[in-house]
């Protein structure tokens, strides 16, 4: 029976009500430590003699650690040299409370064996529990009874070391950063440190200090006048939220311009605008922030201004570009509804990777910190290894923004490697796109397979055995995760069956296991231009699951009987075991389709599936099904170096074509038939139909040239867009779905229960339901429709989390969230490289402008899939060489004779500035039409271009819509892929 | 929210297999033949036993071969939270007053008292989360008490499911509400028989059978709690008679 439990209440009040919990206090809470001989633990975490590395604690001691120390300086904690420490439960509810990443974070360093960290129940334990006092703040009974904490270890220890001379024996230090909690301890006798003090004072932790978060705003001095306005207490905001006189949402900033950004509010369908220093008020990117609508006549509307924080370090001033904002304000007709941010809510701050500004003055210990992602503001750091850090990648995370700082403050969390080092920025790439991408963990490689594998009687005895069936493969060359093979044969009734097999993933992975956690977590497979990060370990994903040329493999077969003219007559699902005869490439497969004289199997069934494809295709686009563009290119890369040496478009073969229509088809089968056998939890995906104000730009991009695009329906839209082709400008139509493409909403996973069937609609396929099946090997969520299918045929059974529809709901969530990262990866590392090829490289290049913007145009390379803005306004401080004037109303930009409009073809030379080397960037001079004195060859004063990191702009297409989904991993990276 | 920490606690600080605090008696009353209170942590039930005796209202409710058990359930206005309209009569507590009846059925010697009734009244004063249990195992008190003849100790038990792998047993208003399926076995832990089995959502088959297991073990563990209250209850009494009382 239960031992011992003095028994407490403990009241907590909520609006009216008076909730009543028990509170049962325990004897049986150990003290961890390997010193004690009265607690009879297994297995004691803290170690019996830790030594002290402090000059200022020369005795043996274990560290207390209080909750803000924890919040703020979990970067130092992170470092390895802090071990043995006690963390009260008190400060892990704080922490948890406070901030769910760093409470994470701390639950994965307790987790550490190697760092002994324990966690001491102190709420729960007899001796230490302490009830609040009257008149007593939450937070001063948390620091008292972390105190207490302090205190009972002490006595504890002592009586365990009676025998140990005084100065040897471990002794407990409290670490605090509160002043008053500092004070009270010394008072009650409790050795206790700052976290800066105890710090500073460790011996061959050089590194350590700059990791220390500024949290003491003294040091900024109190003289300074403030530049921003203050922040609103909580309370006011949640009152000001209440009465509807403030508004809730998250902030997005500009990428265009950094004095702009849009807060989404819930609810709401347009976004509210702010604009200039004081009006964004301290938010950073995706802080959930409180805003107050200003007055309608203070309303303003985009600015058109391509606008870069690009000064050195202006000290704490705020300059007067604002008002230049202002200016445009009256100007403007079409006002949108703007506010100003009067509170944080929440913020969002992660760690940002970037590089350190060169510092003007030598020798100085603080520096500014330049982020990779330009929605972030730069961050002031002290460090004192600027010297190392000048050539380096690093990270850095904000700490505060202060009133009377023009940056946030922040500390240096770690470096990544040299800048321009392609590992570097490889490494950049995925942490800021937050990829996960650790080596797979033990556990994880625990639960894979023991080499050799062998097909057992009782795998035959369940499956289906196909390996008669000649079955081949078509995929990318250099291709190593083959997923799909395809088979088609002749019946006698004069119908045709034809086989799509996927990769029986869900056999090797079964849920729960920390394989499959891993994988839930991944995601998907990233794809960079030369590196994988899989989702499965490698055994799994390039050998066991992938169905290699004339080797057994297990499969889960979808079998159509169908009609010759491609009329499904009936479906079939089962696993099976079979031989792909053949792994061919897209370029082989086509020419056995071309080459009359191939008669073998292999061929003849080729042909007929290509055939059939071509009716399914044609259907499709009968239906309305959407055919939409994105410029993707493939580079040609050194075998020896893995630098890019040649660019060229991706060619698409009828072959691609062909596989495309078959996964297609098997992903609406597959999907109708799990909805159907679980109305409540299958996992689909669906494609919403943009809302109309999406369409403006393209519409009036169209009407400009004379064109009606009609967009009220996919298929009038798919149409219109067919007819828009302009003789003289073949790239003209290309255009136009390109910008179609951008109008288009994100294709998303999710739960059939959360959602009404007619929600379900894929609009870029123009179909009803639609799941993925095709890609386990690098898709989660095709996992997920496996296990659903395999329960539906009777080859598996059910978990409880597969059935639960809010644990589905949360993993789509993860999944949706992955795969959007993992597209922004997949683009900035062709961005990169586009980077790396053009290293000593000047080249012309055709274009065509995209956009015309009020200083700037926007110029689309095809050849490079390159979205770059030129501005056709001077900098600060330079002088015009040429003068443009931008007309609003016709949205074109002219100088001279020569007019600037949107897809006007133009030529641009392309080369890379590496005169500043922490930041290089691609430079354009114009070359096509020519415009004296802004045109090269004029070559000794270049018109500095930026080409646009790619994730921005161009976030949205082709990623939105799943045409491409089944192939679009042939992406450049396989190419060069290294077996 | 998670219901159980790293460490292994509960949010109340108990570990997954621990019970509450029970803390009972016998004989409150004196009005009624048989009464008892009992306390389970912070739900607290008073429950009171008539009979048995003639049957009150229409004779024609009379069973010929056997007692008529009469439930009733009623929560106090004040044990809520929030403060209860109706203390009875409401669809809930009529639902209980059957499940209660049909537990408490299973166990008493109903087939002595043929042509006559025994009422069954218990009263939540205060509920945190497994209000049946509570009931029944201070309704099996309460009929001791009376000296009607039971078969065997009815013992009921709550059990959940914490994070999807951890069963908790006897749980509270809080875990009630947040957590997971709720189970609620009453059973006769020294046949091991099951007389009611409710499950408050859809639990997957993977997990019924250790939570289940867990809630069969909550009630044996009662079972042993009462016990002992009703050993000693009868020493008591009898010490003022000079009773010899031998515990084994």
């Amino acid at each position: 029976m239960l031992t011992t439990k003095t028994f407490l209440k403990k009241t907590k009040r909520g609006n009216i009500l008076k909730i009543v919990r028990e509170h049962y206090l325990r004897e049986d809470i150990w003290c961890g430590s390997a010193l004690c001989d009265k607690c009879p633990m297994s297995e004691p975490v803290l170690s019996e003699n830790p030594e002290s590395a402090s000059e200022l604690f020369s005795f043996p001691h274990y560290i207390v650690l209080d909750t803000c120390v924890v919040v703020h300086q979990i970067d130092v904690l992170e470092e390895k040299t802090l071990c043995n420490v006690i963390i009260p439960q008190t400060v892990i509810e704080e922490v948890k409370h406070q901030s769910s990443t760093i409470y994470k974070r701390l639950k994965d360093i307790i987790g550490n064996p190697g760092r002994n960290f324990y966690v001491f129940v102190n709420e729960h334990h007899m001796k230490t529990y302490i009830e609040r006092q009257r008149g007593e703040t939450a937070n001063d009974r948390n620091d008292r009874a972390i105190r207490k904490t302090v205190a009972w270890y002490q006595s504890h220890l002592a009586s365990s070391q009676s025998g140990i001379n005084k100065s040897e024996r471990v002794q407990i230090l409290l670490l605090t950063n509160d002043g008053k909690n500092k004070e009270l301890a010394a008072k009650e006798g409790l050795c206790v440190a700052s976290v800066r003090e105890y710090i500073q004072s460790l011996v061959g932790c050089p590194g350590l200090q700059d990791k220390l978060a500024v949290t003491e705003p003294e040091r900024d001095g109190n003289a300074r006048e403030y530049l921003f306005p203050p922040h609103l207490p909580p309370s006011l905001i949640h009152d000001g939220i209440k009465s509807g006189k403030l508004l809730q949402g998250t902030f997005y900033a500009s990428r265009e311009n950094f004095l702009e950004g849009h807060v989404n509010v819930e609810g709401q369908e347009k976004m509210i605008l702010l604009q200039g220093h004081a009006g964004l008020n301290r938010a950073v990117d995706g802080d959930s922030v409180a805003i107050e609508l200003l007055p309608e006549d203070q309303w303003s509307s985009p600015s058109d201004i391509v606008l870069q924080d690009e000064e050195d370090d202006p000290g704490d001033i705020l300059d007067d570009r604002t008002e230049a904002l202002s200016a445009s304000r009256a100007a403007s007709s079409e006002r949108i509804p703007t506010g100003r941010v009067v509170g944080i809510i929440r913020r969002k701050w992660r760690q940002y990777c970037g590089i350190l500004q060169p510092s003007p003055v030598k020798d100085t210990v603080r520096h500014i910190f330049v982020p990779a992602e330009r929605k972030i503001p730069k961050i002031r750091i002290e460090t004192r290894q600027s010297e190392v850090l000048a050539s380096q990648r690093i990270i850095v995370a904000i700490d505060s923004w202060p009133r009377h700082s023009r940056y946030p403050s922040g500390h240096f969390v770690r470096a990544l490697g040299p800048i321009g080092d392609k590992d570097t920025e490889n490494e950049v790439l995925l942490l800021e796109h937050d990829v996960p991408h650790s080596q797979f963990s033990e556990a994880v490689n625990a639960c894979l397979p023991k080499l050799p594998w062998i097909i057992t009687d009782d795998d035959v005895a369940e499956r289906q055995d196909l390996r008669h069936i000649d079955v081949c493969s078509v995929d990318p060359p250099g291709c190593t995760d083959i997923d799909d093979a395809l088979h088609c044969r002749f019946l006698d009734n004069g119908h045709v069956e034809v086989g799509v097999h996927i990769a029986d993933v869900s056999h090797f992975i079964r849920p729960g296991t920390a394989l499959d956690k891993e994988a839930a977590l991944r995601a998907t497979t990233v794809y960079l231009v030369d590196k994988r990060i899989d989702m499965v370990p490698e055994l799994l994903s390039s050998n066991l699951c992938s169905l290699r040329g004339n080797e057994e493999r297990f499969a889960f077969s979808c079998v159509w009987e169908m009609t010759r003219e491609a009329r499904i007559v009936a479906t079939r699902f089962h696993k099976s075991i079979i031989r792909s005869r053949a792994a061919l490439t897209y370029e082989q497969a086509q020419l056995r389709i071309d080459d009359p004289a191939q008669k073998d199997a292999i061929a003849t069934s080729l042909r007929e599936l290509n055939r059939l494809a071509k009716i399914l295709k044609r259907r499709r686009i009968e239906n309305g099904a959407l055919v939409l563009a994105s410029p993707e290119i493939r580079f040609q890369v050194d075998s020896e170096t893995h630098d890019p040496i040649e660019v060229e478009a991706k060619k698409l073969r009828e072959t691609n074509s062909m596989v495309e229509e078959f996964m297609l088809l098997a992903n609406i089968s597959v999907a109708e038939k799990i909805v159907e056998e679980f109305p409540e939890c299958a996992m689909l995906r669906r494609h919403p139909e943009p809302p109309v104000a999406n369409f403006e730009p393209l519409v009036k991009a169209g009407h400009k040239l004379g064109f009606n695009i009609v967009t009220s329906t996919g298929k009038e839209l798919a149409a219109s867009l067919d007819e828009a082709v302009l003789p003289d400008n073949p790239y003209f139509n290309t255009m136009l779905r390109i910008l179609a493409t951008r109008c288009m909403m994100q294709a998303v996973y999710f739960t059939s229960g959360m959602l009404q069937p007619d929600e379900f609609f894929h609009y870029g396929l123009a179909c009803p339901i639609y799941t993925h099946f095709t890609s386990p090997i690098r898709r989660y969520a095709d996992i997920i429709v496996h296990r659903l299918l395999a329960v539906c045929i009777g080859a598996d059974s059910t978990y409880s989390d597969l059935l639960d529809k809010r644990k589905s709901h949360a993993l789509c969530h993860n999944l949706n969230y992955r795969n959007r990262m993992a597209q922004y990866a997949g683009r900035a590392s062709v961005a990169l490289h586009t980077h790396l090829f053009f290293r000593g490289k000047v080249q012309d290049e055709e274009g065509y402008v995209l956009f015309v913007r009020k200083n700037a145009l926007q110029i689309l390379i095809p050849k490079y899939g390159l979205e770059g803005t030129l501005y056709v306004v001077p900098k600060k401080g330079e002088v015009a060489t040429a003068n443009f004037v931008y007309n609003e109303e016709e949205q074109t930009q002219k100088c001279g004779d020569v007019t600037f409009r949107s897809f006007d073809p133009v030529t641009v030379q392309l080369s890379l500035d590496r005169s500043n080397l922490q930041h290089e960037k691609l430079v354009l001079k114009l070359v096509k039409p020519v415009i004296p004195g802004f045109s090269v060859p004029s070559s000794d004063e270049p018109i500095p271009m930026a080409i646009d990191e790619q994730d921005g702009g161009k976030c949205k297409d082709g990623s939105v819509v799943d045409t491409v989904s089944q192939k679009n991993k042939s992406s450049p990276s396989k190419k060069k892929r290294k077996k | 929210m998670d219901l159980i920490s790293d460490q292994g606690l509960r949010l109340d600080g108990r570990r997954p297999n621990e019970l509450r605090k029970i803390r009972c008696k016998l004989g409150v009353f004196n009005q009624p033949d048989g009464s008892a209170y009992l306390e389970q942590g912070n739900t607290k039930v008073l429950a009171a036993v008539y009979g048995p005796h003639e049957i009150r209202g229409s004779r024609t409710k009379a069973l010929h071969d056997q007692a008529l058990i009469n439930c009733q359930y009623s929560m106090a206005t004040f044990s809520t939270g929030e403060r209860k309209r109706r203390p009875r009569g409401d669809r809930k507590s009529i639902e209980m007053s059957i499940h209660l009846r049909q537990a408490l059925q299973a166990v008493i010697k109903t087939e002595l008292y043929a042509r006559s009734q025994i009422d069954i009244f218990v009263e939540v004063l205060q509920a945190d989360g497994g209000n049946y249990c509570t009931c029944v195992n201070a309704a099996t008190l309460a009929l001791i008490d009376a000296g009607i003849p039971i078969t065997e100790y009815m013992v009921a038990c709550t059990a959940s499911l914490a994070n999807g792998e951890t069963p908790l047993v006897d749980i509270s208003h809080l875990e009630e509400t947040s957590g997971g399926p709720n189970l609620t076995v009453a059973a006769m832990p020294m046949s091991g028989q099951i007389v009611l089995l409710e499950m408050s959502q859809r639990f997957h088959l993977d997990h019924l059978d250790k939570v289940m297991k867990h809630a069969l073990r909550g009630c044996q563990e009662i079972k042993a709690v009462l016990d002992k209250a009703v050993r000693d209850h009868v020493a008591s009494a009898g010490a003022a008679c000079n009773w010899e009382f031998k515990t084994d």
